[in-house]
């Protein structure tokens, strides 16, 4: 009953939204989610799900867009994605593990948003621009162009033996994570320490939400809310073993928002009104804003 | 190309080195032996496979110290190993750490019963202890079944003629520890 109302309600809103573009795919979550995080042996696979939904971890909406995923063996290499499949709900594609250490597997994307004065209107930057095509963009004649960029990043980490962090080499570009704990170290009553990096400089004040996974079999979402602090650092205690959605996001302060999973440019927009043609450009209520979000899946095992 | 990570030489060259400096420290004449029983229970289940089991020491504050491993170490490719993830807190203690085989330390699974193993301080995966608290400790991960650990903990010089118990209740049974020279 309680997620029939949901989805009405989220069609409701999304009926609405079509004028609001920011809010296409409010409070949808995207998400990978790996078969297993820690494996033992040298010659192992891994599983990935990639979808957008409600309720985690659950196949009920969009498949998730693997365009832009790849994956990085410990030694830095790419690695190819494998046996990929499109399903209604969900994409899936497998990595060969051979090689010992931590994987990253996961999107990283910036696009950029704006707007733009023309022939005294205000247009609004068309979906998929981004630095390399901005200049395309726009229009000759336009004048107050004022843009921003997006980046949005969802990844998550295998790892074979022991977890190792020659892949953490922030990039500058976004919202990263630095494991002061591994995130393929995980145990349920222990605390975890991350740090995320905001274009390669501590992310001070971020929102952090944590929500574990299963929400279908029980009633309350058990979210954890937090915040980094000055060092870009987040706490969080694992309550129970299973499969928890981490999002980090700088923009809206809403989850589902601007820069948030699925907000606009981001790697899975693939929202209620992704099919729709695009809603005329509402009058900017401010200049554009830098916006980055960060997913991830994380496995905390049973002590 | 990643395959190239993996020589077995250099596997054998490392566990060489290991056993070297174990073998290096001074044993006493009468060197301490501890002998450890595992009792594998017998379960009447419908699919049932022998537990992979863990034995190690973890010194008060220290790291973990690898004893016995028990699984599948026999099948085609090192199979075996795929699920010694499985033996949870031993692979994020140590295990994850080691090389598959390990010298002295893999062994085959156990049939239910009591298994008895010994190790001789100052030789072997048991090496040199210094005066102190440890525990030792048993874990047990049954395919398609369950997983169970027992803690032990034990002073060291340990009292001559000393047993420990204890017993675990769903994949391990009773469990002793007797010091003897």
């Amino acid at each position: 009953m309680k997620t029939l109302a949901r989805r009405l309600a989220a069609i409701a809103l999304a009926a609405t939204a079509i004028t609001s573009f920011a809010t296409q795919a409010l409070a949808h979550r995207q998400w990978l989610l790996p078969s297993q995080t820690t494996f033992s042996g040298q010659d192992n696979w891994v599983t990935v799900d990639a979808a957008v939904s409600n309720d985690l971890f659950y196949f009920e909406h969009q498949p998730g867009n693997i365009t832009n995923v790849k994956a990085w063996a410990p030694d830095g290499t790419e690695v190819p994605l494998e046996n990929a499949a499109k399903g209604r709900f969900r994409n899936t594609f497998d990595v060969h593990l051979l090689q010992k250490g931590t994987y990253r597997i996961g999107s990283a994307t910036t696009s950029v948003n704006g707007t733009y004065d023309l022939n005294g209107k205000t247009e609004r930057l068309p979906r998929g621009t981004t630095k390399d095509n901005l200049a395309a963009a726009i229009p000759a004649g336009a004048t107050n162009v004022q843009t921003a960029e997006s980046s949005n990043r969802n990844e998550i980490y295998v790892s074979v033996g022991e977890p190792t962090t020659t892949l953490f080499k922030p990039t500058g570009q976004g919202l990263e994570l630095v494991p002061v704990t591994h995130p393929n170290d995980l145990v349920a009553g222990e605390a975890a320490t991350f740090q995320f990096l905001l274009d390669g400089k501590p992310a001070k004040d971020v929102k952090v939400t944590v929500i574990p996974g299963g929400i279908r079999y029980r009633d309350q979402l058990n979210q954890i809310d937090a915040k980094t602090g000055a060092d870009g650092k987040v706490i969080v205690t694992w309550p129970t073993p299973g499969m928890y959605w981490i999002n980090v996001s700088t923009g809206g302060g809403r989850e589902g928002g601007p820069g948030g999973p699925g907000g606009p440019g981001g790697p899975a927009a693939a929202g209620p009104g992704a099919a729709t043609p695009p809603a005329p450009p509402r009058a900017p209520a401010g200049p554009p804003q830098r916006r980055a979000s960060y997913i991830t899946t994380v496995e905390v095992l049973a002590p | 190309m990643h395959l190239a990570q993996r020589p077995t030489t250099a596997r054998l060259a490392f566990t060489a080195v290991t056993i070297g400096a174990a073998g290096a420290l001074a044993t006493p004449a009468a060197a301490q032996t501890v002998d450890l029983t595992v009792t594998i229970p017998r379960l009447s289940v419908a699919e049932y496979h022998k537990p992979y089991v863990a034995v190690w020491v973890e010194p008060a504050g220290g790291s973990a110290r690898t004893l016995a491993v028990w699984y599948d170490f026999d099948m085609r490719n090192g199979e075996g190993t795929k699920w010694l993830r499985d033996i949870r807190q031993w692979w994020r203690a140590s295990g994850r750490s080691m090389r598959f085989p390990a010298d002295g330390v893999t062994g085959a699974t156990r049939a239910p019963g009591p298994q008895q193993i010994s190790f001789t301080a100052g030789r072997g995966p048991l090496g040199a202890l210094t005066p102190g608290q440890y525990t030792l400790v048993v874990e047990a991960a049954r395919e398609v079944g369950g997983r169970e650990l027992v803690r032990v903990p034990f002073s060291w010089p340990p009292k001559p003629g000393q047993t420990l118990r204890a017993s675990g209740s769903s994949e391990l049974g009773a469990i002793s520890l007797t010091f003897r020279r």
